[in-house]
């Protein structure tokens, strides 16, 4: 289980988060929504321990991130899936050997086990055959599913995504949402994914929370949310400009 | 005028600070041997290797210079065989470290911070950490270590080369025989000029990627960003190089 307690993060003058609590129980696939720049992503870097809180902190599986030590960081880690933005693979590296880099650091791992994997989870992101491939010769859709298959690799107990949608077109779209639902029902895991997108949050989330202000304005059902009264989550939720 | 002397000097001390903290993070990040073993080979043959051929070029035409300048200051009143000498002396304590050094800093220095900001800006580092690697271990370990390495070997072989062309150019065009230009080399030899130039040389070499690293990694923004970086590594590398150079002399010579 994931639970943000009170957390507050500026950055300079910039306050971003102010006392952001929120909990994402296991299995379930937690979506964060909110306008641009409100923080979504400094959470999610919160849970990896990127980022520290100033005030608050962020508990995984009963412990805070912000008191581990390098080693209790490493192993926080290895259980954690990361989905970036802009898919953030090494480009010197092939897409083989972007999948790899995780799983050789766990080394009870062989070749050939570590080999299993990589080609599972292209498969699973209908991406075989790309494994000699470099990150500059695929298109953004197949960057950011390598991203996914990279975090699908490690077997995480959790996956956060970033931004996973955005700037793919309609039905690049679809597909990454339908590969983070499919995550879920084959591997089980516990699922946060940030993002403006409501299509994406629809259909991916079990639940979704509205970051506002710094903390959470709303967290409900897709159906609550779809149904809220609250005029900045309707606002927010139509997209109107006012 | 008084808060902005006071703000650049609290600047100063965060920058001191952060240099520190980077610092004791690498060191500990030492034994992290199994790592960071893997890179620093490859970062090796990167330093080394592909920095031979401009290294060499500017050591063969250092040489070539060097010999004309000894003999057009030294005829009439000195033995010409002392053209051997100055070419061995000065390629050996200075201008073979210091200008391989600065040379190393443009292609070493720059291409590290531009290859470490890309990485930083790209979220690429932050991936890495999410792997569970720390960057410590994996990127400024391995580069630190092959700078430290490789620059003794890479600045052995141009002083090697400066000190042939310097003997070719005397046999060629100063009608000096290989017996008078070795007599000359020998004279003054000590065996502390070979090791006071590759101990600067390694000096220069820990400088320069350490400097490539903490501004690499401290790249803020996108390309632009990149661009500032790569510029303040090779400035902050090449005084840092001129200074450590004097602190040697200072202290060792």
């Amino acid at each position: 289980m994931i639970e943000f307690q009170d957390v507050h993060k500026a950055f300079g003058p910039k306050r971003v988060l102010e006392g952001l609590s929120l909990k994402i129980d296991d299995a379930e696939t937690m979506v964060i929504i909110g306008f641009s720049g409100t923080g979504k992503s400094v959470a999610l870097k919160h849970i990896v321990g990127l980022l520290h809180p100033d005030a608050g902190d962020v508990i995984v599986d009963g412990e805070a991130v912000s008191m581990l030590d390098r080693g209790g960081l490493t192993t926080l880690r290895e259980g954690i899936g990361y989905v970036f933005q802009f898919a953030a693979l090494f480009d010197s590296m092939t897409v083989a050997e972007n999948l790899e880099l995780g799983l050789r650091r766990r080394r009870e791992l062989s070749d050939e086990e570590i080999g299993d994997r990589v080609r599972e989870a292209l498969a699973l992101v209908d991406l075989s055959g790309t494994e000699e491939r470099l990150p500059a010769e695929l298109s953004g859709g197949m960057r950011k599913r390598v991203g996914i298959a990279r975090a699908i690799a490690l077997r995480p107990r959790y996956i956060l995504y970033d931004e996973p949608t955005t700037g793919l077109d309609p039905v690049t779209s679809a597909v990454i949402d339908r590969l983070m639902v499919r995550t879920r029902e084959h591997l089980g895991v516990t699922g946060v994914v940030v993002t403006h997108d409501m299509r994406s949050a629809y259909t991916v989330g079990d639940r979704i929370a509205m970051l506002y202000g710094g903390r959470i304005r709303q967290v409900g059902t897709v159906a609550e949310i779809q149904e809220t009264e609250d005029p900045v989550v309707r606002q927010f939720i139509e997209g109107r400009p006012e | 005028m008084i808060e902005s002397i006071g703000r650049r000097a609290v600047a100063a001390v965060e920058a001191v600070g952060r240099v520190g903290h980077f610092l004791l993070d690498m060191v500990r990040a030492v034994p992290d041997v199994a790592t960071w073993a893997g890179p620093a080979i490859v970062q090796m043959r990167r330093i080394g290797v592909d920095s031979i051929p401009v290294t060499l070029f500017i050591a063969a035409f250092t040489g070539v210079v060097l010999a004309l300048q000894a003999s057009y200051t030294f005829t009439g009143t000195v033995p010409l065989y002392f053209v051997g000498t100055l070419v061995g002396k000065t390629m050996m304590l200075e201008l073979g470290p210091v200008l391989a050094g600065l040379a190393l800093a443009g292609r070493v220095g720059a291409s590290m911070a531009a290859e470490l900001g890309t990485m930083k800006v790209t979220e690429q580092v932050d991936a890495l950490e999410t792997l569970a690697y720390d960057p410590q271990s994996y990127l400024v370990v391995p580069r630190v270590l092959a700078g430290t390495v490789m620059f003794p070997m890479i600045i052995a072989f141009a002083i090697a080369t400066g000190i042939v062309t310097g003997w070719i150019t005397s046999l060629v065009l100063l009608d000096l025989s290989t017996t008078d230009f070795l007599k000359g080399l020998k004279l003054f030899y000590r065996f502390k000029d070979t090791w006071f130039g590759l101990l600067k040389s390694a000096s220069f070499g820990t400088t320069i990627t350490v400097v490539g690293c903490i501004v690499g990694l401290d790249t803020r923004g996108g390309a632009e960003g990149v661009g500032k970086s790569t510029t303040r590594a090779v400035v902050y590398s090449a005084v840092l190089l001129l200074l450590l150079d004097a602190f040697w002399a200072v202290v060792l010579l």
